[in-house]
């Protein structure tokens, strides 16, 4: 019992997803087949990797808004530079990310301007420059350059976004957990003026995550330009507020200082899910469950979070 | 004969603020291996003469040497791999993260390029264990109690190799048996050759664990003494500037100038507690009276003001107002009743620094001054001048933002949000300080005033002769209790002091 | 005297610490004023009725809903839900007249219904991001975040994510309407920015928004019901939505509640810092925010009549957003 208490309370998440799982499995036929869990990997990979940068940006105490705007532009010009081949569509997209992403971090760092404010001018101004390269249309990517191998192609059976987003999230964690950064990236969000005063480099640590936040988004359009085969200059809305809730429901709090990139992984995945089940419910047939629920679950989701975290928040006032 | 050479050394320092001076040729000595203790009123310069200390301010004049070189430190990151950390008052650490990272961020332990956790907890483990706090140091710091991060802290202190240890005011929020521990803690540093400066306000804890004691004021040191030589009663008049025979002879004489207090008891409360800030606390105030509310600081007055004004939620204890027992929920239920508050940090409690001395003034008393919530602008206006010319309030106008007055007018537009309520029972919280002399003067008059026309005045002060030559009744806090209640004729500086240091009063007072 | 806690970025020239009070308080005027001569110079057939109607139209939901956002940033919070809480209203005010959910005897009835209960409604959930955020202390971006998301699905649910089409003239006269010549749509923005202006300046519940923004300790100890007033303000931000999602169908003859009122948060936000109210709270001004909201849409107008493509309008509007707020940082510190 108590263990069982003592494990929901640290992976409350993996143990919900994994739930989840169990249920799908057993009242869905073809729920655990190969077809649908890799194209369910291949589609959240994305998302995930959208969410592995803002949970970085989120520990710091900070946010970025600009995430959804900058994987839709860097999704056209990955596809413009598709013809060139799979790696020169590869860096482009992810370096427009991260010029994006070095955009914010010096309008928050240098002109101490709110992350909330900077990345919504970042949000708008690589989301115009999305359109007007793309000139408001979709920018189809070629498919002789082996380009889209990123997006649609496999690894040893297993969909390459997947491996990307396992790769992603393995070098994340190994920073969390085993760098200096990773430490000095909670520090800063548990505290920034104890931070400064244990002569942490506050500053560094923020250009950092915003900057990593931008290449991950940048990744996220070009895995957005392979796998549907175009560029498109106006997707990517609201992403930046579906990432956050991931990274939310993952535990990580949104004032900072505590977090961890498995449990956003599984945020992630549980969101994903909710969806997933949805349609399967819907292909059963009995009763027609739309596409709103999934809005409205997730909604529930992170409800239920944020009420647990207040409490979390309320004990470490109490004892500070 | 081995030669005198202190650890720390701080002559001379200057420091002024815009022209203010906050020091005046301070100086502090600390011996290797000794625990000092640093005291003064508030103001004194204590928290100053630190922060040039670990390179917070840069000081004007004068010299620091430490361990023998002549030392500037540039920021407190620079004084602690010099050598010097310090444990501030709100715990400076993160309390999210883990024990052993709390020890150790800045100064990671890798092995093969990566963290080596096994061995920064194994390191924690052993650092705490010589202060014999045996815990988890993988669980957050926030898991643990107050003591125990303050262990944490002075851990961090000593693996970054500090050879000087400054504690500002460690045990405020400390319960008494975690202050033993720390006590202890303190000792061992000492045995194992650190040094400490000690920044308390409790005197028992300073003649429990120090050597000797600097005593500060006016931005001035003093006096240092070993602690052994100097009694308590002796410490409270030199922080508080009083020579202790002129006080001694002084306090025979009984105040002049009658009481105007009516028989009518406005509020009554009774042993208050809350946390460990108040432990029993017991006060009333009558109509037309200013009670006093004397005690050093960290006595736990503010803390009791709170309580009476609904602004906090005792654990226990009884308040009657007005002869019924009321427990207000919210400031809002007391404002009802007729009470109002002036808090003693006007920035963070009082002023709302955009708005105009009019919208400011006017904060409190806008619900009554509207109908069906339009504010009448005429009464409004009337009320803003009215109180403007009785306070003598200098501003270029209602319209000016009230952040742009000075200190002193500042005041009078917060005691102003509350007279014009016509309140019953007022509590001002250091009414006067960081006020100029003039304004000071006007406050005080303007106060006692106000309790000769019938309102009751609860006034919390840390100076001496504003307690006692204004009050009516004092009562004094010691450690969160109420140890004495002075009536007017047995109000005495003595009484007080003795009061304050010892906790019961002499012949001159009664015993509360 | 304000004391700064960060030194200051970069070095300005003289000139510029001159102009920064007078920048900080008619800049956005100025700023309108130049933009409206440029155009009066370059624009073809700018000064006509029917540019300052489009204008006009194009930008009144947008600033209906800056007005709860500058309430709601007043008291130094803010909300992402609004444009969830329009696609409530939006979704539920066709089924009302349709006469799909009760059978109305008259449609004036039905009408008049469908006017006043989707806005409560979404007055009521706003009302619910207020209670979220005082009784769990949930920071308001988490707070809101909860109806952002949850909000729209909600709003589909009444449809089953259909679009609901309709040709009621009764029901869309606030989108199409005219009284001597000027949009309804206007004229409720217009009434809405002078009740909202008043209520902050004239009357105890605006003074306590203000107060709660600037110090919140300081207002409880002053007898401010903080949490109700913060309450209040979540309610009149959803109040706002739903009139705005009331607006947008009416005009749209269509109720899509996939596409009513999505973004307009950050555009609303955009308004708000544009008209240089801080984010931090306890300043606000409402007229600033409608001059804010005019500016970006007089700047896309701008653009777009000079034939520079609507995104490039995206761009300069993140410039104009960092300019407003830099330059608010500068005066303020």
């Amino acid at each position: 019992m108590n263990f069982a208490m003592q494990l929901l309370r640290s992976q409350g998440v993996l143990v919900v997803l994994l739930l989840l799982i169990l249920f799908g499995a057993l009242r869905y036929d073809h729920f655990l087949g190969q077809f649908n869990i890799l194209s369910f990997l291949r589609y959240n990979a994305m998302f995930a990797l959208i969410a592995l940068g803002m949970c970085f940006v989120i520990m710091t105490g900070g946010i970025d808004l600009s995430v959804g705007s900058t994987a839709a532009m860097s999704s056209v010009i990955a596809a413009y530079v598709s013809p060139y081949g799979l790696l020169p569509g590869l860096v482009a997209g992810a370096a427009a990310g991260l010029a994006v992403g070095v955009l914010n971090a010096i309008l928050i760092t240098r002109l101490n301007i709110l992350p909330f404010i900077a990345t919504l001018a970042g949000m708008l101004a690589a989301s115009g420059t999305g359109l007007l390269l793309a000139h408001n249309e979709s920018i189809g990517v070629s498919y002789d350059s082996g380009f889209t191998d990123i997006g649609q192609g496999d690894v040893l059976g297993f969909p390459i976004p997947a491996w990307l987003a396992i790769l992603a999230y393995l070098l994340g964690s190994l920073a969390l957990n085993y760098l200096p950064f990773g430490r000095n990236v909670l520090a800063v969000g548990g505290g920034e003026d104890a931070a400064r005063l244990m002569g942490l480099p506050v500053d560094r640590v923020k250009f950092t995550v915003y900057a990593l936040s931008g290449l991950m988004a940048g990744l996220a359009g070009v895995q957005l330009a392979a796998q549907f085969g175009a560029g498109q200059p106006t997707e990517g809305v609201g992403w930046e507020l579906f990432s956050i809730a991931s990274v939310v429901v993952g535990g990580t709090l949104l004032t900072g200082g505590v977090g961890s990139v498995g449990a956003t992984l599984s945020g992630v995945l549980l969101l994903g899910l909710v969806f997933n089940i949805l349609n399967f419910e819907n292909g059963m047939g009995l009763v027609s469950l739309r596409a709103h629920w999934q809005s409205i679950l997730r909604g529930a989701f992170l409800l239920i979070v944020v009420i647990i975290q207040s409490r979390l928040a309320l004990r470490v006032r109490r004892n500070a | 004969m081995i030669e005198h050479v202190p650890l720390l050394a701080m002559e001379g320092i200057d420091k002024q603020f815009s022209g203010v001076p906050a020091l005046v040729g301070a100086s502090l000595s600390i011996d290797p291996g000794e625990v000092h203790a640093l005291v003064g009123q508030n103001g004194a310069g204590k928290s100053t003469l630190i922060k040039i200390l670990t390179g917070a301010y840069r000081k004007d004049a004068g010299m620091i040497s430490f361990t023998g070189k002549s030392v500037e430190f540039t920021s407190p990151e620079a004084a602690q791999r010099g050598g010097i950390s310090t444990i501030y008052q709100e715990i400076n650490l993160i309390p999210f993260r883990s024990v052993t990272e709390n020890i150790f961020l800045g100064r990671a332990l890798k092995r093969y390029g990566l963290l080596n956790w096994s061995k920064m907890n194994e390191e924690a483990e052993a650092l705490l264990r010589r202060f014999d706090v045996k815990i988890d140091v993988r669980q957050p710091l926030f898991a643990y109690n107050t003591a125990i991060q303050q262990m944490v802290s002075i851990a961090r202190a000593v693996s970054f190799q500090a050879k000087l240890v400054i504690m500002d005011e460690p045990t405020s929020s400390l319960a008494d048996h975690e202050v033993e521990v720390l006590n202890g803690v303190i000792r061992q540093l000492r045995g194992d050759g650190f040094s400490v400066v000690f920044v308390s306000h409790k005197l028992d804890e300073l003649y429990a664990v120090c050597d000797r004691v600097t005593v500060m004021r006016d931005g001035r040191s003093v006096a240092t003494a070993r602690m052994a030589d100097i009694s308590k009663l002796e410490l409270v008049a030199t922080m508080l500037g009083r020579d202790l025979q002129t006080v001694k002879r002084e306090g025979q004489t009984a105040f002049h100038g009658a009481g105007h207090a009516s028989d009518r008891t406005l509020i009554v409360a009774e042993g208050l507690r809350v946390g460990t800030r108040v432990k029993d606390a017991s006060l009333s105030v009558r109509a037309g009276e200013i009670a006093g509310l004397a005690g050093l600081l960290g006595s736990g007055r503010t803390e009791v003001a709170r309580l009476i004004f609904g602004a906090d939620q005792p654990d226990a204890g009884t308040i009657t107002f007005d002869g019924k027992p009321v427990a207000f929920r919210q400031p809002i239920d007391a404002i009802a009743m007729g009470v109002g508050f002036c808090s003693e940090d006007r920035k963070v409690e009082g002023i709302v620094p955009d708005m105009s001395v009019r919208e400011n003034l006017t904060l409190a008393i806008l619900p009554r001054l509207a109908r069906s919530g339009i504010i009448d602008e005429a009464r409004q206006s009337e009320i803003v001048d009215d109180f403007v010319a009785k306070l003598g309030i200098k501003t270029t106008g209602p319209e000016q933002k009230i952040r742009e007055l000075s200190g002193g007018n500042q005041q009078k537009v917060l005691l102003a949000r509350w007279l014009c309520m016509n309140p019953k029972l007022l509590i001002l919280d250091e009414p006067t300080r960081g006020i100029d002399v003039g304004g000071k003067a006007d406050i005080q008059a303007l106060i006692r005033a106000l309790a000769d026309s019938g309102l009751g005045v609860l006034m919390i002060s840390s100076e001496l002769e504003e307690v006692i030559e204004g009050s009516d009744r004092v009562f004094v806090l010691r450690d969160g209790r109420t140890v004495a209640e002075l009536p007017r004729s047995a109000v005495s500086e003595l009484a007080v002091m003795t009061a304050m240091a010892q906790g019961e009063a002499t012949a001159d007072g009664r015993v509360g | 005297m304000a004391v700064s806690d960060r030194p200051t970025a970069g070095a300005v020239p003289a000139i510029a610490t001159e102009l920064g009070p007078w920048l900080s308080r008619y800049g956005t005027l100025a700023a309108l004023a130049l933009l409206i001569l440029f155009n009066l110079a370059v624009t073809r057939n700018f000064a006509t009725w029917q540019t300052l109607n489009i204008n006009l139209t194009q930008v009144a939901t947008i600033v209906i809903v800056a007005v709860g956002m500058t309430l709601v940033i007043a008291s130094g919070g803010i909300d992402l839900s609004v444009g969830s809480l329009m696609a409530i209203a939006a979704a539920l005010a066709p089924l009302i007249f349709l006469n799909r959910i009760v059978t109305f005897p008259s449609l004036y009835l039905g009408v008049a219904i469908a006017f006043v209960v989707p806005v409560l409604l979404a007055g009521l959930f706003g009302l619910f991001n207020g209670w979220l955020i005082t009784r769990y202390r949930v920071q308001p971006i988490v707070g809101t975040l909860i109806l952002f998301i949850a909000g729209r699905g909600i709003a589909q649910s009444f449809t089953d994510s259909n679009q609901v089409i309709f040709s009621t003239p009764e029901f869309q006269f606030i989108g199409l309407g005219r009284f001597f010549g000027i949009p309804v749509q206007v004229i409720i923005m217009v009434v809405i920015v002078v009740l909202a202006a008043w209520v902050l300046r004239r009357t105890v519940f605006g003074k306590q928004i203000l107060a709660i923004g600037g110090n919140e300790a300081a207002a409880r100890l002053s007898g401010v019901r903080v949490d109700r007033i913060k309450q209040l303000v979540y309610a009149i931000s959803g109040l706002c939505s739903g009139i705005a999602g009331l607006i947008v169908i009416a005009r749209n003859s269509a109720a899509d509640s996939n596409l009513v009122g999505l973004g307009v948060e950050l555009d609303a936000i955009a308004a708000v810092a544009v008209g240089g109210t801080l984010l931090t709270g306890g300043r606000a001004s409402v007229f600033a925010t409608l001059i804010g909201a005019l500016i970006i849409q007089l700047v896309r107008f701008t653009l777009l009549a000079n034939g520079v493509p609507d995104a490039a309008a995206l761009v300069v509007k993140a410039g104009l957003i960092i300019l407003a707020v830099w330059l608010q940082r500068r005066v303020a510190t």
